[in-house]
């Protein structure tokens, strides 16, 4: 692979990444039309207490451990925002995660590839 | 397959971290003495591939949702260590920044998703593409390969929700946390993967497999080989 090349076909794959964020509201749509539920196992404490007649107590007390300032992906308070909404937020969140994941995988492959481009 | 937190106990999200904290170093010390720099960008690319993967989610038409991961395509394309890394970093950030998966179970999610799926997968991958020689028969290995990686994951997942109810009952006969038995979680997680997740997690990675051998980014594949002939 020379450079030249390589770098090419990486943007190429930034690219791909950008299209897939603003295809992501299809994982909203998708769903709604095809009436899929939430995910097993990923139900909230007043879901669970539904299902089962009561709110675990060790679940309650943990489930709160931590708020995430995007929740479900959606910018705040715009968690029950109609799907047309929450589509916006969705891109958002995704392009904020390309950001995010692809920053900090790269810094840390950068720490440990250290200055060597050539296998020993 | 993001576990929340609240659904495990203490020792289990324990348990967790302390079988993570040495696999993540291992991982970093592999990709410190195996990593080519010009490499980098694919470990980046990696960890936002499988971000964006997980959002889309897949109905299982009137019962729930789930998604693929792409850990598998991730493992052939930088090694099932370098995908460990990638896809924990992708984990990690779903859960500080989006609350999806939860921050106690950090350990446990990054070991089914991170570790149990890109390693199960990917050897699956290579043990196949030893007998299904030529571009299409790696194309299905790594299709099968996508298969069995995710479906191992959602095994392991089930495992830990479904220990919960042994490990933690209060005297009044309640779940603490994760309230379903063993039987009723391993039934539920492995029927919508095996029917459904499984074959979305087939097509991307066989299908980009495919796509990749066939056009000028098939470097992007070699890490793999290069890696297991060192």
């Amino acid at each position: 692979m020379t450079p030249a090349r390589g770098s090419r076909e990486l943007r190429k794959f930034w690219v791909v990444l950008i299209v897939l964020a603003f295809l992501t509201p299809l994982g909203i749509y998708l769903p709604k039309l095809l009436q899929g539920g939430g995910a097993w196992g990923e139900w909230g404490v007043e879901e669970v207490e539904k299902m089962i007649g009561y709110a675990p107590r060790g679940m309650k007390k943990l489930a709160d451990f931590w708020k995430a300032p995007l929740t479900g992906y959606a910018l705040p308070g715009q968690e029950s925002a109609p799907a047309s909404r929450l589509s916006v937020s969705y891109v958002l969140s995704a392009l904020l995660g390309i950001v995010v994941c692809g920053g900090g995988a790269w810094l840390l492959g950068r720490w440990l590839a250290g200055k060597k481009d050539r296998r020993p | 397959m993001h576990i929340p937190d609240g659904y495990l106990g203490p020792p289990t999200y324990l348990a967790g971290y302390a079988v993570c904290a040495p696999l993540w170093a291992i991982a970093a010390r592999k990709l410190k003495e195996t990593l080519d720099a010009r490499r980098t960008p694919l470990l980046a690319i990696s960890a936002a591939f499988t971000f964006l993967v997980m959002m889309f989610n897949i109905p299982l038409p009137g019962g729930s949702t789930g998604h693929a991961v792409g850990g598998v395509l991730i493992a052939i394309a930088v090694g099932p260590w370098g995908a460990m890394l990638s896809v924990s970093i992708a984990l990690v950030i779903q859960a500080l920044l989006f609350g999806d998966g939860g921050i106690t179970a950090i350990g446990a999610n990054c070991f089914n998703i991170a570790f149990v799926m890109p390693f199960t997968g990917y050897y699956a991958y290579r043990l196949l593409s030893k007998a299904l020689s030529g571009g299409k028969g790696r194309a299905i290995a790594a299709g099968i390969g996508g298969y069995v990686g995710l479906n191992v994951a959602a095994f392991t997942t089930a495992l830990m929700f479904g220990i919960q109810p042994i490990l933690h009952t209060g005297p009044d006969g309640r779940a603490l946390y994760a309230p379903y038995p063993l039987s009723v979680a391993i039934h539920a997680m492995m029927i919508e993967h095996l029917v459904l997740f499984g074959v979305a997690e087939a097509l991307v990675t066989g299908l980009a497999v495919f796509h990749l051998d066939n056009s000028r980014s098939a470097w992007v594949l070699q890490a793999s080989a290069e890696e297991t002939r060192r």
